[in-house]
């Protein structure tokens, strides 16, 4: 494994976020000029692929002016200064629409910023627009979206994955270096591995969630995309930290990722886990295999564990993220903002305005997750998912005790056809299988492309990494981006398709 | 405990309206169908024993938090109204809650 294959700043590559950031930073670029590339990009590409709902170019151009003003004064303009950025359209920007793909959002504009929109101004980052997304983040494939879905980057008739489907394939499409996603079962994770970019998923509580529109608060987090490794953990640095506006941030020290992805993975304790291959289509499952041969090779110490509680991951999330998305979503009740529809009572309009503005899969979580609360089900249902999670989170600490990471698929499979899977829910949440159980434990994970699978389209390898420790995550996620650069230039046009 | 009975037409028509959603007769029949099955994959952890173990509402040790209680700013008031549907003398409007309407 040599470090020249570890270069992504190739002449038909756009550029990558720190490119960009030192470029801006030293005066041999302005932010006014790489805000322009960028928007041009969006106006060429964006009709065909309906990454953004919203394109926020006086925004973008003011913010880019005010940041090469900043050079111009000799002061510090951050250390992402100048880069555009993607944000999910459930993050709150102020004065700037904020919709999560709902006909009941629908010509909102929020009166404040997200934490993580704020701590992006302040590293000198410009918003250029938000992103499509699944339906307040319900999905894994941007197509339950009142606006309609987005389009795979490289192939117009499957999906980019989802709920953040938008941003992912945003940053694939090269439109930005970076975007911002939520990943409540894998809304990061697994559109990066469809679209063949580098998603996180950080620790519960690492990144604010203030500001992003509630799903499920106990699972919800905020995370980088990125087409390398070093440019999400950049983004990653920025965003995370301890901010009292959210009750449920951790005071702790951020992990430093950026000063481990040279550190290789001697010695590192790596755990391919059964549960995260078996049941993954043939392709893919190899694709874990080569990752996990190409770290042993480095010189990890690899071996296979299992975690049987994984298996039952999936039941009880679409237990529990139902039944606080049902309560969450109990908000939007036509009183307070976005869409009302007249009737002549409160509960009249109440119900006429939810029946009218939720779309039919968040009226499916919104059932179920009231079922699962309800008098008679309670015990059966949520309690008992409760307790699971519980048997999870120790199934994990077991693992961990005698490994630093573990290795798996992100996704069971690369992008599906758009169409596929809408007809059968069961079929569509099943895309979460692999993702699942991190966001139950609250601990970090990440998707790093590896490779492709035999339809030519991108494979995602995943690491996860017991709570905040982010470092040995990053650092095996870099060693796995250099050995999938080793295998692509070792392979004449072995990169799939573009 | 006993295994709950499955999911049917009754309990979504009872939880659409705990909700706040109206179903029309076709959607009645299509949810049904679709969280049938969910619930129904649910079975599995439904059967479990667990009764030992803790639950986990929170995935990380985190105590009670509470910060200084000292007056700070919030939102404008003017601004949070504007994005209201509708709004009067400094409040939000609803429709009538009981009764006639004055």
């Amino acid at each position: 494994m040599t470090s020249e294959g570890a270069d992504a700043s190739r002449d038909d590559q756009p550029d990558s976020a720190l490119a960009i950031a030192a470029a801006v930073r030293s005066g041999e670029r302005t932010a006014a000029s790489v805000v322009e590339v960028s928007l041009g990009a969006i106006a060429a590409r964006d009709p065909e692929l309906h990454a953004f709902l919203h394109v926020a170019s006086d925004h973008a151009r003011a913010a880019a002016a005010a940041i090469d003003e900043t050079v111009r004064a000799g002061r510090d303009p951050g250390p992402l200064a100048g880069v555009p950025v993607a944000l999910k359209d459930n993050l709150c920007t102020r004065g700037v629409p904020t919709t999560c793909a709902s006909k009941i959002l629908e010509g909102w504009r929020p009166p404040y910023d997200a934490t993580v929109v704020t701590r992006l101004q302040d590293a000198g980052a410009v918003v250029v627009g938000k992103t499509n997304l699944d339906e307040f983040a319900m999905g894994s494939s941007t197509e339950n979206s009142c606006k309609g879905p987005t389009r795979h980057p490289m192939d117009p008739t499957r999906v980019p994955g989802g709920s953040s489907g938008g941003s992912a394939a945003a940053v694939a499409a090269g439109l930005v270096p970076l975007g911002l996603g939520s990943d409540t079962g894998g809304s990061v994770r697994q559109p990066a591995a469809l679209c063949g970019v580098v998603g996180v998923k950080p620790t519960y509580g690492v990144v604010s969630r203030y500001g992003l529109v509630a799903f499920a608060s106990s699972l919800d987090q905020i995370g980088p995309l990125a087409r390398s490794v070093a440019d999400a953990a950049v983004l990653f640095e920025v965003i995370a930290g301890h901010d009292p506006l959210d009750s449920t941030s951790l005071d702790e020290p951020v992990p430093r990722v950026t000063r481990v992805l040279e550190a290789g993975v001697e010695g590192l304790r790596v755990g391919v886990c059964n549960e995260l291959v078996e049941g993954t289509s043939p392709d893919v499952a190899r694709r874990v295999r080569e990752a996990a041969e190409d770290l042993a090779k480095a010189g990890a110490l690899v071996e296979e564990v299992s975690v049987p509680e994984m298996r039952f991951g999936l039941s009880a999330y679409y237990l529990i993220a139902p039944a606080e998305a049902s309560s969450n979503l109990a908000r939007y009740d036509g009183v307070r903002y976005g869409l009302r529809v007249d009737a002549p009572d409160v509960a009249a309009m109440n119900t006429a305005t939810r029946t009218a503005g939720f779309g039919a899969e968040v009226k499916r979580r919104i059932m179920l997750g009231t079922y699962a609360l309800s008098a008679g089900y309670y015990d059966a249902y949520y309690a008992k998912a409760q307790r699971v999670r519980t048997l999870l989170i120790r199934a994990f600490e077991r693992a961990y005790e005698r490994l630093d990471v573990l290795l798996g698929a992100t996704s069971p499979t690369t992008a599906f056809e758009i169409g596929e899977r809408v007809v059968d829910p069961l079929a569509m949440y099943m895309s979460d299988v692999c993702t699942i159980p991190s966001n139950l434990s609250g601990h970090p994970a990440m998707s790093v492309p590896f490779g492709t699978g035999e339809d030519g389209l991108p494979v995602g390898v995943q690491v996860l990494a017991p709570a905040l420790h982010e470092e040995p995550m990053f650092q095996v996620a870099a060693a796995l981006e250099r050995a999938a650069a080793a295998r692509a230039a070792a392979v004449p046009g072995g990169e799939g398709r573009r | 405990m006993s295994e709950p009975k499955p999911l049917g037409r009754d309990d979504v028509a009872h939880v659409a309206r705990l909700a706040r959603l109206s179903l029309s007769e076709a959607e009645l029949e299509m949810f049904t169908d679709q969280l049938a099955r969910v619930v129904d994959h649910a079975g599995d952890i439904a059967a479990l024993d667990v009764e030992s173990v803790p639950p986990t509402a929170h995935p990380l040790p985190v105590r009670n938090v509470l910060r200084p209680d000292e007056p700070r700013p919030g939102l404008d008031r003017d601004e949070v109204l504007a994005a209201a549907p509708d709004s009067e003398a400094g409040r939000f409007k609803v429709p009538r809650i009981v009764g006639e309407a004055p």
